[in-house]
């Protein structure tokens, strides 16, 4: 991760990011290969393997139940929190297997942050202690120091386009927030400790439509600040703010290439069906 | 059939109200000043208190609170997070069996414990048989607390690099902490009335005592001894002293009452 000067943001010069190719040259920042997930004995993940490159917003869409949530959190070791669920598979994160030996599931989520479906901001603790909730993990040397943190908190809260609603009452409890301001939080409070993905499971499905709205503009925002993985159920959504999309159907990855060409000319006939509405 | 169960709700708080009345009535002249400065003093000596008792329920409930609450709230939270295990199971089933054990046999355990081995009763040997009545209470409603919180609070927390304990502890636990509260307070009301565990731990004192490793006053027996004597000025300051701990339960009563609506607003939706 990049150093504390620069405050661990991953500042991407303007003119490298002139446009979509440009991204697509970059490395894979997050590749999963033969990833299959299990609830107990069901296999609900069935042989995942893709590549999410650099800086670039990429949608998993496919109907309820088809495994794209858990798909998204068999990428920071979040599905195995369940009771009786597992792994097989890898998923390498800048090159390395995050479900290798002696890698620790606790950093790998702090470099890969998550979003939900609900917003949960803390309930006991101000909007200014939700945003610096992650702070405390962080290693000595990586964390803001004490002087330091209420820039921090203002520059998640700026990036997650929440400062100007929230900048008079950082100390007031962040429940009185309406959902889309706690869903923002959320987003400001994973982006807090400079993670380089941030995977957002429905970000939007409880939200009305103009907080919808304006966490997709976020999400538009991030992109060149941060790696995005965005699990939705609204074809639009997927086509209006995602680079890539990955359609899944019944555990397994059925097409996964650039939103454009997906939404135009998919290659699948299950995607083609579904994109047009015949099932989901 | 409504009309029965309004009936029924209203003979429910029927026995309050008459306690009430009839402890006001009785007790209510004598909870004077000296009640609370002065300490007991022979039947027909005017100006006799409960100083010594209300100080050495003070002490015991405090010994007690000290013991079990750590303890109870520990197993709670190790309840809610097992929840399935078989140690759990066992440990849920105990417990609860440990709740229905008469008071008395914890009087006993205690007495078996630390008066026994020490051939003195004490203020102590009082605390921890009080300590193991509260403990089972605040487990249970520890746990279910603790199972309030939504799984999305402790997904979220996890998500940001937090580990399982400190999951637990900052975040999990400190949601609950309203309710646990609420549960503490209700258990410690519970406990500072109770006559029989202490009967032969912390077994009385009609002088100032403050030690943990003597004999020490409370309210519950000080009234016991007073009611069953013969001398007329010893049941008022017995009255007295019920009116007395009646008033300490609810004021704790009613601030689980006040620490729950305070704020008990879980998550957000």
């Amino acid at each position: 991760m990049s150093g504390a000067t620069d405050g661990g943001e991953r500042e991407i010069p303007i003119d490298v990011v002139t446009s979509t190719d440009a991204r697509l040259a970059s490395l894979p920042c997050l590749a999963a290969e033969s990833v299959d997930a299990y609830f107990g004995a069901n296999r609900v993940v069935r042989d995942v393997s893709f590549q999410v490159r650099a800086g670039e917003v990429t949608a998993i869409i496919g109907p309820s139940g088809c495994g794209k949530s858990t798909l998204l959190r068999c990428l920071n070791r979040m599905h195995e929190t369940v009771p009786g669920a597992r792994v097989e598979g890898e998923v390498r994160f800048e090159g390395r297997d995050i479900y290798g030996r002696g890698v620790s599931a606790i950093s790998v989520r702090r470099h890969i942050g998550m979003v939900f479906q609900r917003p949960t901001p803390f309930p006991t603790m101000s909007i200014r202690d939700n945003v610096a909730a992650g702070f405390k993990v962080m290693p000595r040397n990586e964390r803001p120091s004490r002087a330091d943190r209420e820039t921090f908190v203002e520059r998640a809260l700026r990036r997650a386009g929440l400062w100007d609603e929230v900048k008079d009452r950082l100390h007031e409890s962040a429940v009185a927030l309406s959902g889309g301001q706690q869903q923002r939080l959320c987003i400001a409070r994973a982006l807090a400790t400079s993670p380089s993905v941030l995977l957002l499971d429905e970000p939007t499905a409880s939200l009305d439509p103009l907080s919808t709205q304006r966490v997709e503009e976020l999400v538009y925002e991030l992109r060149d600040q941060v790696t995005i993985i965005i699990v939705t159920h609204n074809m639009q959504q997927a086509g209006r703010i995602s680079d890539r999309t990955a359609f899944m159907l019944a555990g397994e990855l059925i097409e996964y290439g650039s939103t454009n060409a997906m939404f135009t000319t998919p290659s699948d006939p299950r995607t083609e069906a579904y994109i047009t509405g015949r099932f989901g | 059939m409504v009309a029965l169960t309004y009936a029924a709700a209203l003979l429910a708080i029927v026995p309050l109200i008459l306690i009430l009345a009839y402890l006001l009535r009785a007790g209510a002249s004598s909870v004077t000043l000296s009640f609370f400065i002065r300490n007991p003093v022979p039947s027909g000596e005017p100006g006799g208190g409960m100083a010594n008792a209300i100080a050495g329920t003070v002490i015991i409930v405090l010994t007690a609170s000290v013991i079990g609450l750590p303890i109870g709230i520990g197993s709670g939270l190790f309840l809610a997070e097992q929840r399935g295990g078989k140690v759990a199971v066992a440990i849920r089933f105990l417990s609860d069996v440990l709740n229905g054990l008469p008071s008395i046999v914890l009087g006993i355990f205690a007495w078996q414990l630390l008066v026994r081995p020490f051939r003195h009763f004490s203020a102590l040997s009082g605390g921890v048989a009080l300590a193991a009545m509260m403990i089972p209470l605040v487990t249970r409603t520890t746990e279910e607390m603790i199972r309030l919180v939504p799984v999305s609070m402790r997904e979220a927390a996890l998500a940001l690099g937090y580990t399982r304990w400190r999951t637990s502890l900052t975040v999990v636990l400190r949601t609950a902490m309203p309710g646990i509260v609420t549960g503490a307070l209700v258990a410690i009301a519970r406990i500072a009335g109770e006559t029989a565990p202490l009967l032969f731990t912390a077994f009385g004192n009609s002088f100032w005592s403050l030690s943990p490793f003597k004999p020490i006053a409370a309210l519950p027996m000080q009234i016991y001894i007073y009611a069953i004597s013969p001398f007329d000025d010893w049941h008022a300051q017995a009255w007295a002293g019920a009116l007395v701990l009646l008033g300490l339960v609810l004021v704790i009563s009613l601030a689980a009452r006040f620490v729950t609506r305070r704020r008990f607003g879980v998550g957000g939706d």
